[in-house]
């Protein structure tokens, strides 16, 4: 098995330090699982142990399998001058993304037709509302935006810094281990498993695994930027790094928990009373800052830019706006309490900074818009390019919305209404859905070194989901400004004038206009999910690499 | 004991009341950087860096 280049080196195979470190960890892990799985006080933690005994014995065998596969030497950091490109985790972060995204949705639609027919729960408690819910927000969140960040982050990084990934195992190490995570935490929620926070539901063995995934996402991404060719570190690596780095303080912060029992599911949060809800919402509101905004802003800052074949509109205003956002979003969290036992001052607090927040929200949009100075035509001819832009314009629109809905006279009406499920989706189906279905159409064909299989089916994706998104947002607007009207309506003689039940009646019409919206919406992703199947199973090699770049002879 | 309270007290009002002037500074420093016309250049060819690689 000697290449000819080790010949004159003469190097004998052998393990890495990593190859036989990660193995060996994972063996002894795979066998205290199984003591895990054995001893467990509750069912869901047995299932859990024996997933993971599963999971870290396949791991270990492909690891044995990949050793005996290659050639004695690691692959090279660059062939001919050029970086070689560590594409295969990236590989499989699109491939997972695209499955979950189809999940996520589906899952939502369940729900969603589930509050407009009841009978769907189907009086099991495994496919009750309190289970699926979470389900579908962490499905779509972490599973489908958090696949699409990781592939992207690590596509970025390498082109931007010109150089191949760090670590060798590592990588692999983040996108296998965050999908098991996933699994964990959604299996976890279907059995009842939860710690009842909203969007940090696993409970805490989940939470220390996702703990160790991310440092190790975190290690792998600095030490790529340590390596980089590129003296300037683009825009780009900065929002994916504020999104890693944040992510991890919220996680650590949020989730301090006592297991009642190291072999049991059920754990205690640190937090008490309002403190356990100020750190809620500080985790919660930054998520979707950090997580639901940076990541995919940073994603906007490389892939609209190269799609359009356009520079980025104002490097400056990349910078300021980059910054004001950090020094801003981490104060917005108490917008959620308002009027709750959380103090006065910290409601206001939260409200003010969420107003101002408006400002470098808006210069993030500008500066994507702007990017087509020049390029506007193409929206035009290139679905994949108008999918972002629209994007773009939903961030827009729903970081106008959310520091509206903030102020706390609006809030007063807008809170615990479908208002606030409206505006999250406008924000999750047209910005955060949008900017990561054009980054996977991009992503996938440069990643196989493929032709996109078909802009045809690009342009039907855009259009069902759009008039998807459309019916969504429109409906739980209507829907909760009426509901907060019902609450608030009093008579002449200062009864309430709707009982709780007729507003709910009156929900019915929207909630199903609404399922109708997310079946378009899924109709769309399996269309998507098809297009991009052909594309790496029957697609045709793509000429040149990148959208047309010219390219230096090879 | 109550010396070292005294201390702590002293040092987190100081830290509280001294965070907002500087990151107040820090942020100037930050938008003063963005817009130095001598950077102008660098960051020209920084916003082209998507489209200038391999």
């Amino acid at each position: 098995m000697t290449s000819p280049s080790s010949v004159s080196k003469s190097i004998s195979k052998s393990m890495t330090m990593g190859e036989a470190g990660l193995a060996s960890g994972l063996a002894v892990f795979a066998f205290v699982s199984f003591l895990g799985a054995a001893m467990g006080h509750d069912a869901a933690f047995s299932f859990h142990a024996s997933l993971a005994c599963a999971a870290s014995l396949i791991s270990v065998i492909m690891i044995g399998n990949r050793y005996l596969d290659r050639p004695a030497e690691l692959p090279p950091a660059e062939i001919g001058g050029r970086p070689n490109y560590n594409l295969g985790p990236i590989k499989f972060a699109s491939a997972m993304a695209m499955f979950w995204g189809i999940a996520g949705f589906s899952v939502g639609l369940i729900i969603a037709m589930q509050l407009a027919w009841p009978a769907l729960n189907f009086d099991l408690p495994w496919t009750t509302f309190g289970r699926l819910r979470p389900l579908h927000t962490s499905a779509v969140v972490f599973a489908f935006g958090g696949n699409v960040l990781i592939a992207s982050s690590l596509y970025v990084v390498q082109k931007t810094c010109r150089t191949r990934l760090a670590g060798d195992l590592a990588p692999w190490f983040v996108v296998v281990g965050y999908n098991f995570f996933i699994l964990i935490a959604g299996t976890g929620y279907l059995l009842g498993v939860t710690q009842s926070k909203e969007y940090a539901e696993p409970e805490w063995y989940a939470d220390l695994w996702l703990t160790i995934v991310w440092v190790t996402y975190l290690l792998v991404f600095l030490m790529t930027l340590v390596k980089r060719k590129e003296p300037h570190i683009f825009v780009a690596n900065w929002f994916y790094l504020a999104f890693i780095i944040t992510i991890a303080v919220l996680h650590l912060g949020n989730n301090p928990a006592l297991p009642v029992s190291f072999l049991g599911s059920k754990s205690y949060i640190a937090w008490g009373g309002v403190q356990d809800a100020m750190f809620q919402w500080w985790y919660g509101h930054n998520a979707v800052g950090f997580f639901l905004t940076a990541g995919f802003l940073a994603i906007m800052y490389y892939f609209i830019p190269k799609r359009a074949e356009r520079p980025v509109y104002s490097y400056r205003l990349s910078i300021i706006h980059f910054w004001a956002l950090i020094f801003l979003y981490i104060w917005a969290g108490p917008h959620h309490l308002h009027y709750t036992a959380l103090p006065d001052w910290a409601q206001t607090l939260g409200m003010t900074f969420s107003i101002m927040l408006w400002m470098p929200s808006w210069g993030g949009m500008i500066n994507g818009l702007m990017t087509l100075s020049g390029a506007w035509d193409k929206l035009r001819t290139d679905p994949v390019l108008r999918m972002m832009v629209v994007s773009v314009a939903f961030y827009g629109m729903a970081t106008f919305e959310g520091p509206m809905m903030s102020i706390k006279v609006v809030n007063s009406l807008s809170h615990y209404t479908d208002w606030t499920i409206g505006h999250v989706h406008s924000g999750a189906l047209g910005w955060v859905g949008f900017v990561s279905f054009g980054a996977l159409y991009c992503l996938v064909p440069w990643l196989w070194n493929r032709q996109l299989y078909s802009l045809k089916l690009v342009n039907w994706h855009f259009w069902i989901s759009t008039i998807g998104i459309v019916l969504y947002i429109s409906a739980m607007w209507v829907s909760g400004i009426l509901q907060g009207l019902m609450w608030r309506a009093y008579t002449s003689l200062g009864f309430l004038e709707y009982s709780f039940i007729e507003s709910v009646e009156a929900m019915h019409p929207f909630y199903i206009i609404r399922a109708a919206g997310g079946a378009l919406f899924l109709v769309g992703a399996l269309i998507m999910a098809f297009n991009l199947w052909m594309t790496v199973n029957a697609g045709r090699a793509s000429e040149t690499e990148g959208a047309g770049a010219l390219q230096p002879a090879e | 004991m109550k010396a070292i309270i005294q201390v702590e007290n002293f040092a987190s009002s100081l830290v509280g009341t001294l965070w907002t002037p500087v990151f107040v500074g820090i942020f100037i420093a930050i938008v003063a950087y963005a817009l130095w016309p001598r950077n102008k250049t660098q960051f020209d060819a920084a916003a082209r860096m998507p489209l200038s690689e391999d």
